[in-house]
């Protein structure tokens, strides 16, 4: 420790702390306008001026501060100083900023007026400012080519902040300086306009700047200078990152997002955190409970789009974002939640009577909270009496899931991913994290500055690679036989843990009979990737001290997804590399709530805590919680589920904010088997593709409009926090869910969300030390068994909670994918998502900026494939497969090797899931959304 | 599914080698960034927006980082219409100079190449410039021709000038 006086006080602090943090320590406030605590200090506005005993002036955000030194901070000189420096940067500074003009958070006027250079009203006062303005430049106009930020470079004091917050914090490099002296600007990339860069619309260095040059459109537009604002704390309701947020409101309505600095996401976000959740907002939004009218049965689709039937060979009328709003409501008349809520009971205890506990089923969704996933299980288990419960997780991590369970006997990341900071390799695979878990990749981004090693292997070019080390394009689908080599090439060599796998790992003989297969040279015509370059990785890895492995989509689905996931955990097995900091297997988790969802319970196997339905003893604690008795037999999976539908066992479904109509594969047969049900109540924000097949449909509250908890990839539990009122009658997904139990006979009297989270929590040992004050701002990472219990971020130190502790080592052989490429269907289509994009686009595609951003669908196709068909960017093409066809725009790429396209799946107008292949992995019966046979035609762009 | 090609490179193979070959110069590739960019504009008589973003790519940078260090200085030049001549010609008029008409200077030589200063005679062969203190004040007024100065005080120095760069 080094003891330093600030203006006669002293405060003891670490070495290497600056004299601003000295002052902050001592409770002393340094105007700063260059300095931002979660930057590298730089120096360059000198307004933080300090004077030492000996009377030096020095900028305290970038001097460290010596041992026994003393200093000033409010002297007359200083005060002279800032004087000096404030009147020149008024001096060209546009005075008011667009900042000042609306919420007056100007830090340059604010210390004007502070200084008395500018007035109380915020005009020059100062003779001096007012002649040295006569002389200023003439202003540029605001650049207002990006639809979320304005640029004003007239109010831009060159202060650095933004190129930091770009460079180094979300690290995507845009900004720059360009000229000198006077001329000199910020800049994105060669000097464009900020919406026609690279910018990715992060909004970081929006955060950061201390004036009006860059600012949130919606907020420089709209808010009244007088007006008050409140800050409501909370989370994104998007992604698995989990990105911790503050609203900023005025009166009623949200004007701008800000990342809430928090131990996960660091005060970060991504443009759809920060702009996205103006969804809410939508005129299209459910107010009411609707009914559907006896003229509309037998119910089928109700709009042209979701018919399908304007596909006609091909030509068809180009689709609208949204399902046509006019049309499907015609089909139902508005009810009150009485009448509606009866009618849901009625007829599915109805159903029930008639055929059977079995032809009910649910869909719940991982967008909801904790509570209402636990709710939504609980009555299928306990009202309806069956299992039949699951939800998105099934589309996503299903196989990595039922992979972990296998080897290692749990489900759940074994180390947090800010965890890159403590690793030596960081292990990408199958994940296209820049854009699906935007802020995760920026630490990934920064622990590569920081000299980490990156390997990304991916046969789609995700921008991560542009980071790596190592790039391998592995051919799709080919994943086992990649990591089989690198396994191969450990055991081979004796490069891996033998310590670790006698203590802790059983299978290594069957294991290697497996893999001894596998040499590079036999591996590598299978995987595409050279023998020598698979040698050189393999022993990266295993002289690395510490590695961690994330994946995503690229790896679970897939109908071998179960085979790639045991890969992975085999390859950290081997290595050693779990239960120690910057180890580990970290699936990174899609939606906001995949983890919370899983471990409420939204799981046909297993209730909540992943206790199995099967085990008699698990069973009849369930049972005498929840005072029924309860179906042993594990329910439905997804694609289960609507094959039940469609055969006529499934009978009649409730779902919960799922859009099966879009997400799940073979959308025609989808469309078919929602036809198909009795009957089909509905708890959604919009009315989405699969409302049109609904006999119900219920408005739930959206994510803003609500309280409850959320989990996040990291398993760190989050609170949600209201921060606008329902439109309507819209209720939370809770209270829906309460009154339908009510009308099942079961007792469901919460008063709030933290009710129903005491109770789940008590069912669980992860959770059950966890209760709402616990969690407070920051949240908490399970397991939590006693309140005042410290976290563990990391898992499996000692032992894997499997019968004996030890993991296990499953070795798999390399199978082709289930269809593949031919004479017909000669390419490979991958599908995916967008930064820009949410799943179904139910939400992004109403969102203003996310859907400027990213108007209209389109198919990557390598550029020779796209001069062999003789089309251009932004021309038509034809995709068909074996199922289905779509017409969109091509856009030519090196992203995707020639031979393979991708197309994201979030455009109804070209829903991709009209071409995937509907067959699953055996184990987690995961569809095989990432690889089947495509043929694309040109086509003349449709009409409309 | 063979390697895909690349996108169409615009730096040669040779200039990129150039370009690597002076690394062990440097303590960072960063540093590279003036050679480079002069090495550029040496080949192409300006510095085209593929030629920052391939720099860029090579050094390991951002595109704008390089547009940063480029724009810094008034080196060089960006746009076909207005590259670098084969002579690059700048006029001191820094006091001493100026003090031997060095402005005047500046303005007849434009005047009888037909350009303003900062731009290249249409036949491309020479580019004027202003130019502040040369180090050579006693060859006052001073004029640097690619990199040799000389004093232009007489109308043969200028009529002599002019002839080399027509
Ligand atoms: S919004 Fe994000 S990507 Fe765009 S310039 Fe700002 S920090 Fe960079
Ligand atoms: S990274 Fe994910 S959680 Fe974070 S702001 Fe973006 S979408 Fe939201
Ligand atoms: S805040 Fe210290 S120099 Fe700018
Ligand atoms: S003033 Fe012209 S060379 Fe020094």
């Amino acid at each position: 420790m080094i003891t330093v006086t600030v203006d006669g006080k002293q405060v003891e602090l670490q070495p290497g702390a600056t004299l601003w943090q000295a002052a902050e320590a001592a409770g002393v406030g340094i105007p700063v306008l260059c300095h931002d605590p979660r930057l590298r200090p730089v120096g360059v506005c000198r307004l933080c001026l300090v004077e030492l005993a000996d009377g030096t002036l020095i900028p305290s955000c970038c001097t460290p501060a010596a041992n026994g030194v003393s200093f000033r901070t409010a002297t007359d000189r200083i005060r002279d100083h800032r004087r000096m420096l404030l009147r020149l940067l008024l001096a060209t500074h546009r005075i008011p900023c667009l900042a000042q003009q609306s919420t007056g958070s100007c830090l340059l006027e604010q210390l004007g007026v502070e200084y008395g250079l500018l007035d109380g009203h915020g005009r020059p006062a100062d003779p001096a400012l007012i002649e040295l303005r006569t002389l200023a430049l003439s202003e540029a106009p605001v650049d207002d080519s990006s639809p979320a930020i304005l640029v004003d470079h007239a109010a831009c004091i060159l202060c650095d902040r933004c190129i930091r917050a770009c460079d180094e914090v979300q690290c995507n490099d845009v900004i720059g300086r360009s000229g000198k002296g006077f001329e000199t600007r910020i800049a994105f990339d060669l000097g464009a306009p900020m919406g026609h860069s690279s910018c990715v619309t992060c909004g970081e260095c929006v955060q950061v700047c201390p004036t009006g040059a860059l600012v949130e459109r919606r907020m420089a537009e709209t808010v009244r200078r007088d007006e008050p604002l409140r800050v409501v704390a909370s989370v994104c309701p998007y992604c698995g990152v989990g990105c911790t947020t503050d609203y900023i409101k005025a009166g009623p309505r949200i004007v701008a997002v800000r990342g809430r600095p928090s131990p996960g996401s660091d005060g970060r976000l991504c443009v759809k955190g920060r702009y996205g959740w103006d969804y809410a907002l939508h005129p299209h939004r459910l107010t009411t409970p609707l009914i559907r009218r006896p003229g509309y049965y037998p119910k089928g689709p109700l709009t042209a789009d979701t018919r399908g039937d304007t596909w006609d060979g091909g030509r068809r009328k180009p689709g609208s974002p949204v399902p046509d709003y006019e049309q499907a409501l015609e089909a139902f008349r508005e009810a009150s939640w009485q009448e509606a809520l009866d009618l849901i009971a009625e007829r599915l205890q109805e159903i029930r009577r008639r055929y059977g506990t079995r032809a009910l089923a649910g869909f719940g969704s991982a967008k909801c909270s904790n509570e209402e996933a636990y709710l939504f299980q609980k009555l299928v288990r306990a009202g309806f009496g069956n299992n039949n419960v699951d939800h998105c997780t099934r589309l996503c991590h299903a196989s990595s899931v039922a992979a972990l369970l296998e080897c290692i006997g749990s489900g759940a990341v074994t180390n947090s991913f800010r965890d890159v900071d403590r690793t030596d390799l960081i292990l990408v695979t199958g994940s296209n994290t820049v854009e699906n878990h935007p802020v995760a990749a920026t630490f990934f981004k920064q622990a590569v500055r920081r000299g980490k090693r990156l390997l990304v292997v991916d046969p789609r070019r995700p921008r991560l690679a542009d980071y790596a080390t190592w790039y391998c394009r592995i051919q799709p689908g080919s994943d086992v036989a990649f990591y089989n080599a690198l396994m191969h090439v450990l055991i081979r060599d004796r490069l891996y843990d033998e310590e670790f796998v006698r203590r802790r790992v059983r299978g290594f003989e069957s294991f290697w009979e497996v893999v001894q297969h596998y040499a590079p040279q036999r591996a590598a015509p299978l995987c595409g990737i050279p023998a020598a370059q698979l040698e050189e990785i393999a022993h990266a890895i295993g002289t690395a001290r510490a590695m961690m492995v994330f994946w995503g989509m690229g790896i679970s689905q897939h109908t071998h997804g179960t085979d790639n996931a045991r890969c992975l955990i085999a390859l950290c097995l081997l290595t050693g590399n779990v239960g120690r900091p910057g180890t580990g297997l970290h699936p990174l988790r899609g939606q906001n709530n995949v983890q919370g969802a899983s471990d409420a319970g939204l799981i046909p196997m297993v209730y909540p805590d992943y206790q199995p339905v099967a085990d008699p003893e698990v069973r009849s604690r369930f049972e005498e919680a929840w005072g029924v008795s309860l179906d042993p037999k594990p329910g439905l999976t997804v694609v289960e589920t609507m094959n039940a539908a469609l055969s006529g066992e499934v009978k009649g479904m409730l779902m919960m904010g799922e859009n099966p109509f879009l997400s799940d594969p073979n959308v025609n047969k989808v469309r078919a088997a929602l036809a198909k049900l009795e009957f089909l109540a509905v708890q959604d924000i919009f009315l989405t593709e699969t409302a049109e097949f609904a006999d119900v449909i219920l408005p739930s509250a959206s994510f803003f409009e609500k309280l409850g908890t959320y989990t996040n990839t990291d398993r760190r539990v989050q609170l949600g926090r209201p921060v606008l009122d329902p439109p309507g009658q819209a209720r939370p997904d809770w209270m829906i869910l309460s009154e339908l139990l009510e009308r099942f006979g079961i007792p469901a009297d919460y008063e709030s969300p933290e009710k129903i989270f005491r109770e789940f929590a008590d069912l669980t040992r992860s959770y059950r030390g966890l209760n709402y004050d616990v969690l407070g701002l920051d949240g908490k990472i399970w397991p939590v068994e006693r309140p005042d219990a410290p976290e563990r971020p990391i898992l499996f130190a000692d032992r894997f909670p499997t019968a004996d502790g030890k993991g296990k080592l499953v070795g798999c052989h390399y199978a082709p994918p289930a269809e593949l490429p031919d004479a017909d269907y000669p390419f490979v289509l991958n599908t995916g998502r967008m930064l820009e994009h949410w799943h179904t686009g139910t939400m992004t595609r109403r969102s203003a900026t996310l859907a400027t951003l990213a108007p209209t669908p389109y198919v990557e196709i390598n550029r020779d494939d796209a001069e062999a068909l003789g089309v251009a960017e932004g021309d038509f093409v034809r995709v068909s497969s074996r199922r289905g066809t779509v017409v969109l725009a091509v856009r030519p790429t090196d992203r995707v090797a020639q031979g393979c396209v991708f197309i994201p799946f979030h455009f109804r107008e070209a829903a991709a899931n009209l071409l995937t292949i509907d067959e699953l992995d055996p184990y987690g019966k995961i569809p095989e959304y990432k690889f089947c046979a495509v043929r694309i035609e040109p086509a003349p762009r449709p009409e409309g | 599914m063979a390697e895909t090609t690349e996108r169409k490179q615009y730096l040669t193979d040779e200039l990129r080698s150039q370009i690597l070959a002076l690394a062990p110069r440097y303590p960072t590739k960063q540093a590279l960034t003036l050679p480079a960019l002069h090495l550029v504009q040496h080949t192409y008589r300006y510095v085209a927006p593929e030629a920052i973003v391939e720099i860029a790519e090579l050094l390991e940078l951002a595109p704008a980082q390089v547009l940063d260090t480029m724009t810094f200085y008034g080196s060089f030049f960006r746009t076909p219409d207005a590259p670098l001549g084969e002579y690059r010609v700048w006029v001191c008029r820094s006091l001493p100079c100026c003090m031997c008409g060095g402005e005047e200077l500046l303005d007849r030589l434009c005047t009888r190449l037909g350009i303003r200063p900062g731009e290249t005679t249409a036949d491309g062969k020479a580019t004027v410039e202003a130019a502040e203190c040369l180090g050579a004040c006693e060859l006052a007024p001073c004029v640097w021709v690619n990199g040799e100065v000389c004093k232009v005080d007489s109308e043969q120095a200028l009529e002599a000038l002019i002839e080399r760069l027509r």
